[in-house]
């Protein structure tokens, strides 16, 4: 009986450790090595791209609430391959996600969100590209997380599925 | 192109996978002569994969951003040397380079052991070819190093610049080395136990493949430890992170894999140690892949955080972990009783004894590495485990460790007694003498640490007088042990005797302590081809008058936009001298870390000391055998 149990004592232990590695996978860490993460918001001020009404940045963002800031604009290809997931972003409802729309005609702007759909709670209009050097862009397209007014993961390029899985992640 | 031939020939080289498994196992069954066809395929599959790699390294060279690995870890001004390093800085080349050593270690298994048994070969082939496949289809499936990106971006987003460093360009390989070396062992050892095939001779030629990973694994950690000396800027140079830790533990697996391979060389005993150890290695390899790019850790290597990918080499893992489990429960005969019973002073006991203080360091870095996860998974609570828990329970433990160390080599095979072994008992005296002389004056706990240093003295000594006493006999073990006995010395004497100091200081200012006065110059700025460097110039004036500047240097690279510590080391013989800056956000102060770090160069030596002892004996098996 000795020489059986053993085996099956093995057995039991390992799976047991492999429910647990599987379970520990759900929740895995999430490491951004990035010097940029928690630094405060730049403040700054823009129009709005559909009722071009003046938008002063500390009344867009509320506390203990998460933002994703996308910087995009019509001309620029990489942007339609993260619209997907933008959208698909904005059907989660613990995020809202704020488009700046980058040194783009206001008329293009348009027309790219009425044939792609609108993932954006309010565009804003960054005419000049300045606000998005406020921001430290690179260029477009580019996202930042934000939380309780603080930056908290920045995603440099398009969105794709893996960026997104952080993101959700981190807003649960 | 070059993208689409990698990719290409990766497909190639997994469909010859099922080729081989085919002869294989017809050859397995049918003919006595073992087939060379097996062999060409082999060759076949490795080329392949060398080709796609290849592949990948010229899209790298010549920054295809096409190429979705090439787009996220490269830029166009990054320097060509890490150019080519960045191919396996990054989760899918890492994975790329891995498969590349597993067919290259196969097929040198395949031409090395030719006078082997037949079904024994192409059984380790199998189980290779396993580990193989399971490699191919996690590259195809979840982490394609050659996808494709349309449109193609103008610029890459840039090498994390912590990695841009020689040490760590060569890190990876090495350790890759001797990581994948471990499959082989793995595999024969499997094969060996399911045909019954554990013998002496088998010991004698397993024994090569042993060594090399053991060589490789050390060269690899040593790599990565000086990387984090240098880079992280912490003055430290083990810092019990989970991902050192595992590195560790399948180097001490198979450290005691290769104590017990040097019995069985001898007499067939400790076979399901050797099994077992042979399993473990391997898995704990394997393992580590899993806890650091799956992202279920937190650390500088997680890549990837695609729960795709973890799951695929949890799954993975899992299968060959119940693949060895039910081998060795079913197949594995263990030896007599007879030859089983050792006297108790004799060396084979001395090396039981080794294997299970080095289970004994094995559980302790494994809990510490896994019990988090556990705890987090089973009450959702946090904690990190940090390097008092390691030291608390390992260093206690070193010193009967070292003793066994020191007296084991010194017992005969078989049955050994102490005549003609007094000169032990007057090293231990004078080992203990020196220690309290050193001890004794300074402000730490007097008995741990004296019996600690004496016991490594100990070592020291021993091993040092066998160099004259026995000359070229054993060899290789006593430079080992000897690198060893060095190693711990100098740890000790680098914890116990190191300075460190933290001020915050203006441009223009001093700081003066007891010891030595630090004068901060000037900065100076710089333009480099990726970075921008800020380099501070430091006078350290010491009270012998000793004058030396120091220059350490913040860099701002461009892509991605990082800034990075780098520190500034002056080494000689004795004692380093470690100086760090970093902004002070907000202000003109510059906040300096100055350390002095006795023996540092010492600890470096003494592990490729340790590592040369290895080379040594598998230079002797040659010429030997």
């Amino acid at each position: 009986m000795k020489v059986k149990f053993f085996p099956i004592f093995l057995i039991i232990i390992f799976v047991i450790v492999f429910l647990i590695f599987y379970k520990g996978l759900q929740n895995s860490n999430i490491y951004t090595p990035n010097t940029l993460i928690k630094k405060n918001i730049p403040s700054f001020e823009a129009k709005t791209l559909r009722t071009n009404k003046k938008i002063d940045s500390k009344n867009l963002f509320k506390e203990n609430e998460f933002y994703l800031i996308n910087i995009w604009a019509s001309w620029c290809i990489p942007c339609r391959d993260e619209h997907d997931f933008l959208i698909k972003l904005s059907n989660q409802k613990n995020v809202k996600i704020i488009g700046i729309n980058y040194k783009d005609k206001n008329e293009n702007a348009k027309n790219f969100l009425k044939e792609l759909k609108s993932p954006y709670e309010v565009v804003l209009v960054d005419k000049d590209g300045t606000i998005a050097i406020e921001w430290g862009a690179y260029g477009v397209p580019e996202s930042f997380l934000l939380y309780n007014k603080k930056i908290i993961k920045k995603i440099i390029g398009p969105l794709n599925k893996k960026s997104l899985f952080e993101i959700e992640k981190l807003i649960k | 192109m070059a993208s689409l031939i990698g990719y290409y020939s990766l497909i190639f080289g997994l469909c010859i996978s099922f080729f081989i498994i085919f002869f294989s196992v017809k050859n397995f069954k049918d003919s006595l002569i073992f087939d060379t066809k097996i062999v060409n395929f082999t060759f076949l599959q490795f080329i392949l994969v060398i080709v796609s790699f290849l592949g990948l390294i010229i899209s790298f060279v010549n920054s295809d951003f096409s190429n979705e690995t090439v787009f996220n870890h490269s830029h166009s001004t990054k320097p060509i040397f890490y150019k080519i390093s960045g191919t396996w800085g990054n989760h899918e080349g890492s994975l790329l380079l891995w498969l590349l050593v597993l067919t290259l270690f196969i097929l040198l298994f395949l031409l090395k052991s030719k006078e082997q048994n037949k079904r024994y070969k192409i059984l380790t082939l199998l189980i290779q070819q396993i580990i193989i496949i399971g490699f191919f289809i996690f590259l195809i499936k979840t982490s394609n190093p050659f996808n494709y990106i349309f449109p193609v971006p103008e610029e890459g987003l840039g090498l994390n610049p912590i990695l841009q460093d020689p040490a760590l360009a060569i890190h990876p390989p090495i350790l890759y080395l001797g990581y994948v070396g471990s499959s082989i062992i793995f595999s024969s050892a499997l094969a060996a136990t399911s045909l019954n095939y554990i013998s002496t001779a088998w010991a004698k030629h397993i024994k090569q493949w042993v060594l090399i990973s053991w060589i490789f694994l050390t060269l690899g950690i040593l790599l990565g430890s000086i990387w984090a000396y240098y880079e992280l800027g912490w003055g430290g140079f083990w810092f019990w992170d989970p991902v050192e830790n595992v590195s560790l533990m399948p180097w001490l697996a198979l450290t005691a894999l290769l104590h017990c391979i040097l019995v069985l060389e001898r007499k067939l005993v400790l076979t399901s140690w050797v099994v077992i150890l042979s399993i473990a290695t391997f898995t704990l390899s394997m393992c580590g892949t899993f806890l650091v790019r799956s992202g279920i850790l937190n650390s500088v290597h997680t890549f990837a955080n695609d729960p795709e990918r973890g799951l695929f080499i949890l799954i993975f893992l899992f299968c060959l972990i119940f693949l060895s489990l039910f081998i060795f429960i079913f197949f594995h005969k263990v030896e007599k009783k007879s030859i089983r019973n050792f006297f108790w002073l004799s060396k084979e006991t001395s090396i039981l004894i080794n294997n299970w203080f080095m289970m004994y360091f094995l559980t302790v870095v494994l809990i510490g590495t896994v019990y988090p996860i556990f705890l987090e998974v089973i009450s959702s609570e946090k904690i990190s485990v940090g390097p008092p828990f390691y030291h608390k329970l390992i260093v206690p433990l070193l010193i009967p460790f070292l003793f066994a160390m020191t007296i084991g080599p010194k017992l005969n095979w078989i049955k050994s007694d102490l005549k003609n072994k007094k000169y032990l008992i007057l090293f231990l005296m004078i080992s203990f003498l020196l220690s309290v002389l050193i001890i004794k004056n300074l402000d730490i706990k007097f008995l741990i640490n004296t019996i600690l240093v004496a016991s490594a003295l100990y070592l020291f000594f021993i091993t040092l007088r066998d160099f004259f006493v026995k000359g070229l006999k054993n060899l290789s073990q006593n430079i080992a042990h000897f690198g060893f006995s060095l190693l711990i010395l100098s740890i000790l004497f680098n914890n116990i005797f190191s300075t460190e100091i933290i001020t915050n200081l203006k441009i223009g200012e001093t700081f003066k302590s007891k010891n030595f006065i630090i004068n901060f110059e000037k900065v100076e700025q710089k333009d480099e081809k990726n970075f921008k460097a800020i380099t501070g110039k430091f006078n350290i004036k010491d009270v012998d008058g000793v004058d030396e500047v120091l220059n350490p240097e913040l860099r701002i690279y461009n892509q991605p936009n990082i800034v990075t510590s780098e520190a500034d080391i002056k080494t000689n013989l004795l004692s380093d001298k470690f100086i760090t800056m970093n902004l002070v956000q907000n202000q003109d102060y510059f906040n300096i870390r100055y350390q002095i770090k006795p023996f540092m160069i010492w600890i470096w030596l003494s592990v490729l000391l340790i590592s040369f002892g290895g080379l040594i004996s598998l230079f002797k098996k040659r010429y030997e055998g």
